[in-house]
């Protein structure tokens, strides 16, 4: 049994859900023209959802964490931090997407409310105790995601890569799936303390422990999309509609973050040893492929596709060090790379037009004569990703490395750093093109005022946090 | 040997064998009768185990419900099967070795000593009056409400996909409407031309 005052903590998923059947209804029953009200319902129910979760927050204080609801909730100052930029970078998927979405005769309440729906696995995610609650989280995201890229059901691209990234997510689930019942099988528990504590009862055989771990290990590597487990990425982020991309490439990478922290530090702490070698070759393999195969695109998605591989390599870079430096750069890396991809996705929607995807590298020749304004937010982002101080993207590698030199891999940082240096040459070609290079259309770019100025913030961000990273490092740092 | 030893082989070697017999056959009919015996038998083990709830509900979903849907799928959809065969001699070699080294490295890794009848006993019996039935409802809506919220939740997700993906409203199709059928009235149909008759 459980009090019911436990369900408070449970507010902001009560919240999320109640609004998205609200939405659900709403949409039933409006017209075509009625579409704005979904669009401004699905950012409201953002603001309540960020609302609910601050709640109980005391000024300058950290939440305890307490774990409720007979052991399937956890609430702590991590989850409702990273809640909280989830929240953000959904609601700059929902400012970004619209104009995209009307244009293509996609503005419609399913996107949103499939959205909604993925959001609130994240969420699950994101405050899960127990190896069920994470499971069916995860399943709840998965699904909202390969429904929403087919949703642009006439697209035989868009078709293919949601048939693909089914596939594949459900192998990837079945891995996952199979490492948690041997964890089960060996420990006798789902709940991640109890786990925990099984672990470091299992003295010397922990062998089903580590083969069960192993298969943790893949199904993570899937789900971030990890070299050799990366398969799935480019050809998703190339096929779905860009809006989606946005949503894909953005949000869900926090949730991934929580689920891999869920895991192997809240859970399988113990295992450290284990798993450190194993994220280690992940992050390697990740780093060279990512940074190295981007050079070869010319589409921007896929090659956005690829540096999402090349961070994942560096997110694992701060996860594997196994420390609480570690958790918190990562975490850093991770809320940071969020916005980031959200910004870059961002602004190859702003480029896009009815029956125009700029999608080749080529669109973005000579931006700089076309809109000084957007190249800048553009450079802006690039650079960041790219990890050029004094943007914030800088600040996030930095942290990550120092982590790994802390935690004796001076040889990875090296080589992480290197691989860096070999992927900034992708980012500065964009910005070569835009700056350098004659525009094929002298066509004036025309930027919507609500995407104009979020995007613009939002780009402005990378520099303002880079310069002032101090605020953004006290949050990750408090919540470990 | 107990009687319910004798059961237990005699349903389990029934049941391997009809799970052979589901990826063996040509037929697909066939393979999905045998995967009606399949979850009939393991309902019949389950029950062995005292779950009866979950055993009956086996049954009645899978076996009614799921499979029913299959077997219909698969007799509208008349699937071609000899492409799907193409290759199979080719690559049932290598197919066979990775399947074998699999098998050896998870036999080395779990063995059957891990999860032997020894790691896990039998529970002690239930006491009379026991009832299965509640206590699966009383566990699903105290101590895990909130996986089975979530999991009511993935169903809607489903829902709401399956329709955004499939339903069309195709304006070039032609369909009977009954409500507007049965109120046609003559003067709707027909027209009394009066013509002239013709002059030979």
């Amino acid at each position: 049994m459980f009090e019911l005052s436990e369900l408070n903590a449970l507010l902001p998923e009560i919240l999320v859900l109640t609004l998205t059947c609200v939405i659900l209804l709403v949409d039933l029953y409006g017209s075509e023209q009625r579409r704005g009200l979904i669009h401004l319902l699905s950012i409201a129910t953002l603001v309540f959802a960020a609302i609910a979760t601050l709640r109980i927050h005391e000024p300058g204080q950290t939440v305890e964490s307490e774990i409720l609801l007979n052991g399937t909730l956890v609430r702590d100052q991590m989850g409702d931090v990273l809640k909280l930029f989830v929240y953000l970078v959904m609601g700059l998927v929902f400012v970004y997407s619209k104009g995209y979405l009307r244009d293509r005769n996609l503005f419609k309440g399913e996107f949103f409310v499939l959205c909604l729906f993925g959001m609130l696995g994240m969420m699950v995610m994101i405050s899960a105790a127990n190896m069920l609650t994470l499971y069916l989280g995860l399943e709840l995201l998965a699904l909202s995601t390969y429904a929403l890229v087919a949703l642009d059901r006439d697209n035989r691209l868009a078709s293919e890569s949601a048939m693909k990234y089914f596939v594949l997510g459900a192998l990837a689930s079945g891995m996952l799936l199979y490492g948690m019942s041997m964890i089960y099988g060996a420990t006798g528990s789902l709940d991640l303390s109890e786990i925990a504590e099984g672990v470091r009862g299992a003295s010397g055989d922990n062998l089903v422990l580590a083969f069960g771990l192993t298969f943790i290990v893949v199904g993570l590597a899937f789900k971030f999309g990890a070299v050799p487990f990366h398969m799935w990425v480019p050809d998703v982020y190339h096929g779905s509609p860009t809006a989606v991309t946005l949503f894909i490439g953005s949000a869900p990478k926090l949730a991934a973050f929580a689920l891999a922290i869920r895991l192997l530090d809240d859970g399988l702490g113990g295992l450290h040893g284990f798993w450190q070698s194993m994220l280690i070759l992940l992050a390697v393999a990740s780093l060279a492929i990512g940074n190295i195969v981007a050079i070869a695109q010319t589409n921007i998605k896929r090659m956005l596709a690829y540096s999402t591989i090349s961070h994942v390599g560096f997110i694992f870079l701060g996860l594997l060090a196994g420390t609480q430096e570690g958790y918190e750069a990562a975490m850093f890396y991770a809320i940071v790379y969020a916005m980031m991809a959200a910004g870059a996705f961002g602004v190859v929607i702003l480029l896009s037009r009815a029956g125009f995807e700029a999608e080749d590298l080529d669109d973005y020749r000579g931006l700089n004569q076309r809109s000084p304004w957007f190249a800048f937010v553009m450079l802006m982002l690039m650079a960041s990703l790219a990890g050029f101080p004094p943007f914030v993207g800088f600040f996030a590698k930095l942290q990550v490395v120092k982590a790994a030199v802390n935690a004796d891999l001076v040889w990875l940082a090296v080589l992480s750093v290197v691989f860096a240096v070999i992927g900034a040459f992708y980012y500065l070609r964009v910005i070569k093109l835009m700056y350098m290079d004659e525009p094929t259309t002298d066509e004036p770019l025309r930027a919507p005022v609500d995407l104009g100025t979020v995007l613009s913030a939002n780009g402005l961000a990378q520099l303002i946090l880079g310069m002032f990273p101090g605020p953004l490092i006290a949050i990750c740092a408090a919540a470990f | 040997m107990p009687i319910e030893t004798i059961i237990f082989y005699a349903f389990s070697s029934v049941l391997v064998l009809s799970a052979l017999a589901v990826i063996t056959v040509r037929n697909p009919v066939y393979a999905a009768l045998f995967l009606v015996l399949c979850f009939f038998t393991s309902a019949a083990i389950w029950l062995l185990l005292e779950v009866e709830f979950l055993a009956i509900v086996l049954v009645l979903v899978y076996v009614g419900a799921v499979m029913v849907l299959f077997l219909f799928v698969v007799m509208m959809l008349d699937i071609n099967v000899e492409p799907l065969k193409e290759g199979f001699a080719r690559y049932l070699p290598v197919g066979l070795l990775v399947a074998l080294a699999m098998l050896v490295e998870m036999l080395a890794v779990l063995g059957i000593k891990r999860f032997g009848p020894e790691s896990f006993p039998a529970p002690p019996p239930h006491p009379a009056g026991y009832s299965n039935t509640r206590e699966l409802g009383e566990l699903l809506y105290t101590e895990y409400v909130y996986p089975f919220e979530i999991a009511a939740v993935i169903l809607l997700v489903a829902i709401i996909a399956a329709i955004a993906l499939t339903l069309r409203r195709r304006p070039e199709t032609r369909y009977q409407d009954p409500g507007r059928q049965v109120q046609v009235r003559k003067e709707d149909r027909l027209r009394v031309v009066s013509m002239e008759a013709e002059k030979r």
